[in-house]
């Protein structure tokens, strides 16, 4: 995937652009759409939503743990409020806001974190969120999304606009090519996305390592093993009766996701299988528990293997 | 409501807090009765609320900060019909909703807290939404003087300020005491007036047991149009029982059977010096 910016329609986005897009769009039909930004309108591409809806954007400042209780207080008089900020920050930083206020509050706050991952690679272990999955994966009551496409992040912030669940939202900042040529999927928070169709390994991935899983899948085509790939967006949620089936279809299962290997969509896909007795060969690749190498996204992905090449080789390893 | 019954409403809801927090054998004594006189005058001649309004999107709203004073909430909700008084004898027992800090499930809580520093930013949010939708309700917030080292105060009273939500109400119910020491021990946050001055505040300090004084400073409110408001009630920790006041153990501690009858008999005695009203 190329670092281009293609904006025109039709093009493929960065999913922050998508997301900054159609919470305009949103916003021209319900005045209750509402933006908490942490002085992160320029990450978070919400300048020209500043400027067009200003009765419907409220700056904190750079204060994360206000942000998101200010987002709190919000979602309770009916507001649809996106607090935004860095998923670095939001989700540590204010974790006890996201816990306390947004999910045991049940005030329908939409938390979206951006550049999220690796995204600010070679900003250092400060700016990487590697923990907000398990970490949130641990609190009742809050919908954890990371969507892979530009599709996923159109359909998963207007339907977090609806939903009046606390949700979790993080995407990146790379150009993110459609996942597939010709889409009629549905989307559903809980409802993992099939793309490609195989018997032999499944991957199971989210957000921006989906791209390369289905990369990886057209590589082991070429060598003739087939893969079942599924873009598991929610996280948490997680959808327990696609893979129940994959898993029982395939020899092998292998996840894949911008997270620690510790407590995320892999460890929640382990404690599912492991609990139903489905036992197969089964690896989970994501940043392994060390001081993370730095660099660009790209390059810490190919580092630790996330990569079309690197996926490849391990679902090969399993089989 | 006189002030003669509001006098009378505090005595029975000092007694109402003891009486529960015996039963329970757990609670916050010493704060719920420090604040137990601010949440009267609320209640009782200040918030636009009650159980008819409580779904109403114009009701005042009334977050507390120092959630750990449930007890004093409690009873307070309860006098005032949001639910029999008698659902308080399950006050921290196996899954009741009435629990050691506010929550939803109860009905006239507006939000979970319990953990400190969340009251400010949730008000904040809250008066924000009012200013946004035009709307003429008010928002109070009470926060205890040991919370105010936490950060995310001082991260809403910016915002507060920012906006200029003067229809946003903080009272600090400052009885100088938390569970280590004095809060000059602990951390020394004063002078908490010019410090909320200067992040642009208006600042008023009252007696909170002075029921007058009280009424008074909440009819003043806005204390300056575009700021929000902070009320520095100066209050006694676990005020009205002699044995309790103004010591510290009596942060989160529980009477006996001999000491409950001896607080009891105290705040009677108290009871019947004040003539009825006619």
């Amino acid at each position: 995937m190329g670092a281009e910016v293609i904006t025109e329609k039709g093009k493929a986005k960065t999913n922050l652009d998508v997301f900054s897009g159609v919470l305009q769009e949103l916003a021209e039909h319900d005045r209750n759409i509402v933006v908490v930004t942490s002085d992160s309108r320029g990450s978070g591409k919400l300048g020209p939503f500043g400027q067009k809806f200003p009765g419907q954007h409220i700056e904190v400042g750079i204060a994360e743990q206000n942000l998101v209780g200010v987002a709190a207080g919000l979602a309770s008089c009916g507001k649809k409020v996106f607090a935004v900020s860095p998923a670095c920050f939001l989700t540590a930083r204010a974790l006890e806001q996201i816990k306390n206020d947004v999910a045991y509050s049940n005030n329908s706050v939409k938390v979206i974190g951006i550049s999220a991952g690796v995204s600010y690679g070679a900003l250092g272990s400060t700016h990487h969120s590697l923990h907000d999955y398990a970490a949130l994966r641990a609190i009742n009551n809050i919908i954890v999304v990371a969507p892979a496409d530009n599709f996923e992040t159109e359909q998963a912030i207007k339907l977090a606009a609806q939903t009046n669940q606390p949700v979790y939202l993080r995407f990146g900042k790379r150009v993110m090519q459609p996942l597939k040529e010709i889409n009629d999927d549905v989307f559903e928070f809980g409802k993992g996305r099939v793309i490609t169709k195989g018997n032999d390994v499944a991957i199971i991935a989210a957000g921006e390592t989906v791209y390369p899983a289905v990369q990886a899948a057209n590589k082991l085509k070429e060598q003739g093993v087939s893969a079942t790939v599924i873009s598991m967006h929610t996280v948490k949620p997680l959808d327990t009766a696609l893979l129940n089936i994959v898993a029982k279809k395939c020899k092998a299962i292998l996840t894949v996701e911008e997270h620690s290997v510790y407590g995320g969509l892999g460890e929640a896909c382990a404690s599912y299988l492991l609990q139903n007795r489905i036992f197969k060969p089964f690896k989970i690749m994501g940043i392994p528990d060390e001081y993370t190498v730095t660099g660009s996204q790209q390059e810490i992905f190919d580092h630790y293997g996330l990569s079309e090449k690197g996926i490849a080789e391990q679902a090969t390893l399993l089989l | 409501m006189t002030t003669k019954q509001l006098q009378k409403k505090s005595i029975q809801y000092r007694k109402n807090i003891l009486k529960y927090i015996f039963h329970a054998n757990a609670g916050h004594t010493g704060g719920s009765l420090s604040c137990i006189d601010i949440l009267n005058v609320l209640y009782n001649h200040v918030l636009n609320v009650s159980p008819e309004n409580f779904t109403s999107p114009d009701r005042d709203r009334y977050i507390q900060s120092k959630g750990h004073s449930v007890e004093a909430l409690f009873v307070v909700l309860a006098d005032k019909g949001f639910f029999p008084e008698s659902d308080l004898s399950t006050l921290c027992k196996y899954r009741s909703h009435y629990i050691g800090h506010p929550t939803r499930k109860v009905k006239g809580v507006e939000q979970n807290t319990g953990a400190l520093g969340h009251g400010l930013p949730l008000s904040v949010g809250t008066a924000l939404a009012a200013k946004m939708d035009k709307k003429d309700f008010r928002v109070f917030t009470l926060l205890g003087d040991g919370e105010l080292p936490e950060g995310s105060n001082w991260e809403a009273a910016l915002t507060a300020s920012h906006y200029k939500l003067d229809n946003l109400c903080a009272i600090i119910d400052h009885n100088k005491l938390q569970i280590t020491g004095t809060t000059a021990e602990v951390c020394n946050t004063n002078p908490i007036d010019k410090k909320f001055e200067n992040f642009g505040w208006a600042v008023r300090h009252v007696d909170g047991h002075d029921l007058d004084a009280l009424k008074k400073t909440f009819a003043e409110m806005p204390f300056e149009k575009g700021k929000p408001s902070l009320i520095i009630a100066h209050t006694v920790k676990g005020k009205g029982v002699s044995y309790m006041e103004n010591v510290i153990k009596w942060h989160h501690g529980v009477p006996s059977e001999k000491q409950l009858e001896e607080a009891m008999s105290e705040l009677n005695n108290v009871m019947v010096t004040i003539p009825d009203d006619f």
